[in-house]
């Protein structure tokens, strides 16, 4: 039976033709744009390229000026400033709300519209918005000075030291409601009879909450922490629209910094040393939940 | 439910049942009871919390400038005109031209719809490809797409400069579109690549057993029984792609301004005197389009979001 | 016999699991074989390879005396079924029927004839119009195994076709199954786990344990003379009773010593190959031992009932006899109250013995 006639198996690369065809076009963005995109400027971070990528190495001259420009050190601490109080306030913020939804509310689909509605927005119109409401001659400083407390004084917008707790606030009006819906989702999962079996037991809710649910949603607090933070590396339009910066430099961050030096000031180098610093945060944080998440899964 | 109120409080029902009632049926409930008060008491007032920008925006944008100017932020308008309005849509001025926001709009228009359309029709190909015909070294394409959502956009920007400058596209709508279609790739082939492995393998099975290709089980089969989720991801990549201001701002030519760019240069911009309710006008038209679409959705949209925090 | 499907050294692995190793498989034509095991013994596994829908890693399987090992699952004239019906939820009966035909490029007169015929076989032609959801669990199976029909094929493959389905509609379609397979006269090859299905349907059954083939043969001979130990727990319900102990000789005849309890082993066949002292485990089906009245003239022995399990047709006695625990199936009038003691014979003719370290059939 050997000999007789069949379709042979097709050579290696031609089987499961029409999957690769297919694919082409994630294994392009995979290889070309991910991997070789960051690998380039990464690589390129070493030259002292201006206008144009000059592959003229000048080792880490860029790093230097970098951490030596007052202008990235103060983008590197209002990132710090800005990322701990949103993962801070809006887990908190987003736990409360979340767990108040979970107790079998009414209206329980109004409230979710209202808080979740402002994630649909661009990060133009939230900063645009906080803009016009923390502006210190109409919005709430007037507001509350005209209701008779004439001291009061509320400006972060024009206020440098307090500029980044203006944009803060503006990301948390936007951000919350995601963390909420996240979170929510995370209580709905929780199995319904250990919220019998702590009511049988007699033990008050919010000892559930603290000892009970909240260690039960580790995977997904870390999901949650991860999305936030990843989101805070790449904060940009927010700053741009609500205070383009100023007062000064006083509420610039990472990413504003890499776009005016790569398109505006003309200094690829600058750029993209800054970027790959960006690039180091973003691992910093991604790398060791990766490790927990997916290294760990073998040992368990 | 019922909606009756019984208004029977402690003391008494222990009286009642001193006197020989016995508890019996439904145990009387309370509707303003403290728990409920500190209940819906604090999620009314975060509601209103963030109903506020939302409330700001419509009044302001209602107002004359004069009534801006000494009236506060907060009150309504005493007189209502939709002047800034129109405005904002005809003749704002951002820096040069004064054609208000609508050329953005309808850029943002050409650029959204074929931005959707392809980032949705090459990711879900992809997903099905990776679900269902799953090639040796697939995974490791995947695994590097998905790490790649976590980069910072910024880390990317310039190398798709130079490819897209290459090709002769850099500048161009086809350029942007092409960006979002990369951008979108890694959650959307994520989104569907989950949808698409969940549905019974079986099915897969008995299509090639009745001799359906790639192509014919895509399209026969799992296109048709996979609607809901391309409303997901069509409602994930209209606000995704609508709201963009970085890549609209690096990878096209005033021109072609999406119009959240176009909104942040009329709003920021130096010259002339600031017209408030313009700019909140101006807010409010750019942000109507996602809004629409997230009210209208609803569930689909937290579906949505849900989806897209299963990455990683 | 002719051959209808030959699977010959067939090899599956995942990475470094061994699913299958060096299987060796003839099937008749019209033959009704069932693979059984239970899951993870590789059944569905053989069925995938068989279907083209897993690639095996090494060897060769032939339909119709054609090497199909490389062939797509369409080309290789089979249908399926699969456990979870797997119809098109979007298609109406009809277009699930008409699917596979439509993308042969078959013309329309002879796929209407397909389903007319189809429809009639399987009295579905009410349904014709209908989609899936708007069908019962049982209406299901029934059109995914005209999917099968309609493609006019030599071997059918059912994939735990009657798992999803409620007690009672399961051993209705179980029939119909049968019936199907008398009027048609296909090769059928039939998986499960369900150790019913597989006496009742099936001309000869595999039984299945990490990939290897335990045992190969019709059902009276797997219940009756079961070829290790494996293969005689697995099948009976409530499963076979095992007493461990040993070979002796008592008056020039070898007997089975348990505890200090003789068993004679006269009626056995292959008495004669016993040698005093090897360690060996004598098997007894629950229905095999006589209780009281019915144990008189053989040899007897001493038990006292623990528990008793009614089942209605059947009455489960759970005994203490010679350090062991044993179950022993008894008519269902027939009562025992726990601590009563009772008399019991075993009929060696049926038992089975096998080897303490090879657990293999003496």
């Amino acid at each position: 039976m050997k000999g007789q006639v069949h379709t042979g198996r097709p050579s290696k690369l031609l089987r499961n033709l029409s999957s690769k065809i297919a694919s082409i076009p994630m294994v392009l963005t995979a290889v070309v744009i991910f991997l070789g995109g960051t690998v380039w400027t990464v690589v390129y971070s070493f030259t002292n390229s201006k206008l144009l990528p000059r592959a003229n190495f000048v080792g880490l001259d860029q790093y230097e000026r970098l951490w030596d420009a007052p202008r990235w050190i103060m983008s590197i601490q209002n990132l710090a400033i800005y990322g701990v109080l949103t993962l801070i306030f809006s887990l908190v913020m987003g736990f409360l709300l979340a767990a108040l939804m979970d107790q079998k509310i009414r209206f329980e689909n109004t409230f979710r519209t209202i808080f979740l509605y402002p994630f649909a927005l661009s990060f133009i119109v939230t900063g645009l918005v906080w803009q016009w409401i923390l502006n210190p001659e109409f919005g709430v400083q007037s507001v509350v000075r005209s209701l008779g407390w004439e001291t009061f004084a509320f400006d972060p917008l024009y206020n440098s030291d307090i500029v980044i707790y203006g944009v803060l606030i503006a990301g948390l009006w936007q951000g919350t409601g995601l963390v909420m819906c996240l979170l929510l989702a995370g209580l709905r999962g929780i199995d319904e009879d250990i919220w019998k079996a702590s009511r049988v037991d007699g033990i008050p809710m919010w000892k559930t909450y603290l000892f009970i649910i909240i260690p039960m949603m580790r995977p997904v607090f870390i999901t949650t922490l991860v999305i936030i933070a990843s989101g805070i590396v790449k904060v940009y339009d927010l700053v741009v629209a609500q205070t383009s910066g100023g007062p000064g430099i006083s509420s610039e961050v990472p990413a504003k910094y890499v776009y005016d030096y790569m398109f505006q000031a003309q200094n690829l180098g600058q750029g993209f040393a800054a970027s790959t610093m960006m690039l180091v945060t973003v691992a910093i944080i991604i790398v060791p939940w990766a490790y927990l998440e997916f290294g760990g899964r073998k040992r368990v | 439910m019922s909606d009756r109120v019984v208004l029977k409080v402690g003391p008494a029902l222990a009286a009642a049942t001193k006197a020989g009632i016995e508890p019996y049926g439904a145990k009387p409930r309370r509707v303003l009871s403290g728990r409920n008060i500190m209940l819906y008491g604090t999620l009314t007032l975060a509601a209103l919390y963030y109903l506020l920008p939302l409330y700001v925006m419509v009044v302001t944008s209602m107002k004359g400038m004069p009534e801006i100017r000494l009236g506060n932020i907060f009150s309504p308008p005493l007189e209502v005109t939709f002047e800034p309005w129109a405005k904002a849509w005809a003749s704002a001025c951002t820096g040069l031209n004064c054609d208000g926001l609508s050329r953005g709009f309808w850029n943002s228009v050409r650029i959204t719809i074929p931005s959707t359309l392809i980032s949705i029709l090459v990711a879900s190909v992809n997903g099905y490809a990776l679900a269902n015909w799953k090639f040796k070294g697939a995974d490791v394409f995947f695994t590097i797409l998905i790490v790649g959502a976590f980069i910072p956009y910024q880390v990317m920007i310039y190398p798709i400069v130079i490819v897209l400058r290459e090709m002769g596209i850099y500048g161009t709508l086809t350029g942007l579109v092409i960006v979002h279609t990369i951008f979108g790739m890694p959650i959307l082939t994520l989104l569907f690549r989950n949808y698409f492995s969940s549905l019974p393998e079986e099915l897969f099975k008995a299509a090639r057993i009745d001799g359906a290709g790639f192509w014919q089980i895509y399209f026969r089969i799992m296109l048709p029984m996979s609607l809901p989720i391309f409303v997901v991801a069509m409602i994930l990549q209209i606000t995704g792609i609508w709201n963009d201001f970085l890549f609209g701002v690096v990878f096209t030519r005033p021109e072609y301004y999406p119009m959240t760019v176009q909104l942040n240069n009329i709003v920021n911009s130096v010259q002339g005197v600031k017209e408030y309710n313009v700019n909140m006008a101006a807010t409010l038209l750019t942000g109507a389009v996602p809004l629409i679409v997230y009210f209208v959705s609803g569930r689909l949209f937290v579906r949505g979001i849900a989806a897209g925090a299963v990455k990683g | 016999m002719q051959k209808s499907v030959s699977i010959k050294d067939l090899s599956l692995s995942f990475g470094a699991v061994n699913v299958l190793e060096n299987l060796n498989l003839d099937i008749g034509d019209g033959e009704f074989l069932v693979l059984l095991g239970s899951s993870g013994c590789g059944k569905s596994t053989l069925l995938n390879c068989i279907a083209g829908l897993l690639e095996p890693t090494g060897g060769q399987i032939f339909i119709k005396n054609k090497n199909v090992t490389w062939e797509e699952p369409k080309d290789r004239g089979i249908g399926m079924v699969f456990q979870s019906y797997a119809l098109y939820p979007q298609m109406t009966v009809e277009k699930n029927l008409s699917f596979g035909l439509q993308v042969a490029k078959m013309p329309r007169p002879e796929i209407e004839k397909r389903i007319a015929r189809a429809a009639e076989i399987l009295q579905i032609g009410p349904l014709l119009k209908r989609k899936p959801s708007e069908l019962s669990g049982g209406q299901r199976q029934r059109v995914a195994i005209g999917r099968a029909l309609v493609r006019d094929v030599d071997v059918f493959l059912f994939d735990e076709p009657l798992s999803n389905l409620d007690a009672k509609l399961r051993s209705e379609l179980r029939v119909e199954i049968k019936r199907l397979h008398q009027s048609l006269k296909n090769t059928m090859i039939y998986v499960t786990h369900d150790q019913i299905e597989a006496l009742t349907l099936a001309d000869r059954i595999a039984i299945m344990k990490s990939g290897v083939i335990q045992q190969l043969a019709d059902p009276n001979t797997i219940y009756n003379e079961p070829r290790n130990m494996f293969v005689a727990g697995f099948i009976g319900s409530p499963s076979m009773n095992f007493l461990r102990g040993e070979i002796a000789e008592r008056g020039g005849k070898p007997v089975f010593l348990v505890n200090g309890v003789d068993f004679s082993l006269d009626g056995y066949k292959a008495a004669e190959r016993l040698q005093p002292g090897r360690k060996v485990v004598l098997g007894v089906r629950p229905e095999h031992v006589k209780v009281n009245e019915e144990a008189a003239g053989a040899e007897t022995h001493q038990a006292t009932v623990d528990i008793e399990e009614p089942m209605g047709a059947d009455n489960l006695l759970w005994l203490k006899h010679a350090g062991h625990t044993m179950s022993v199936r008894v008519g269902g009038a027939r009562r025992f109250a726990p601590g009563t003691a009772v008399t019991l014979s075993f009929d060696m003719g049926l038992a089975s013995l096998f080897d303490a370290g090879t657990e293999e059939r003496i």
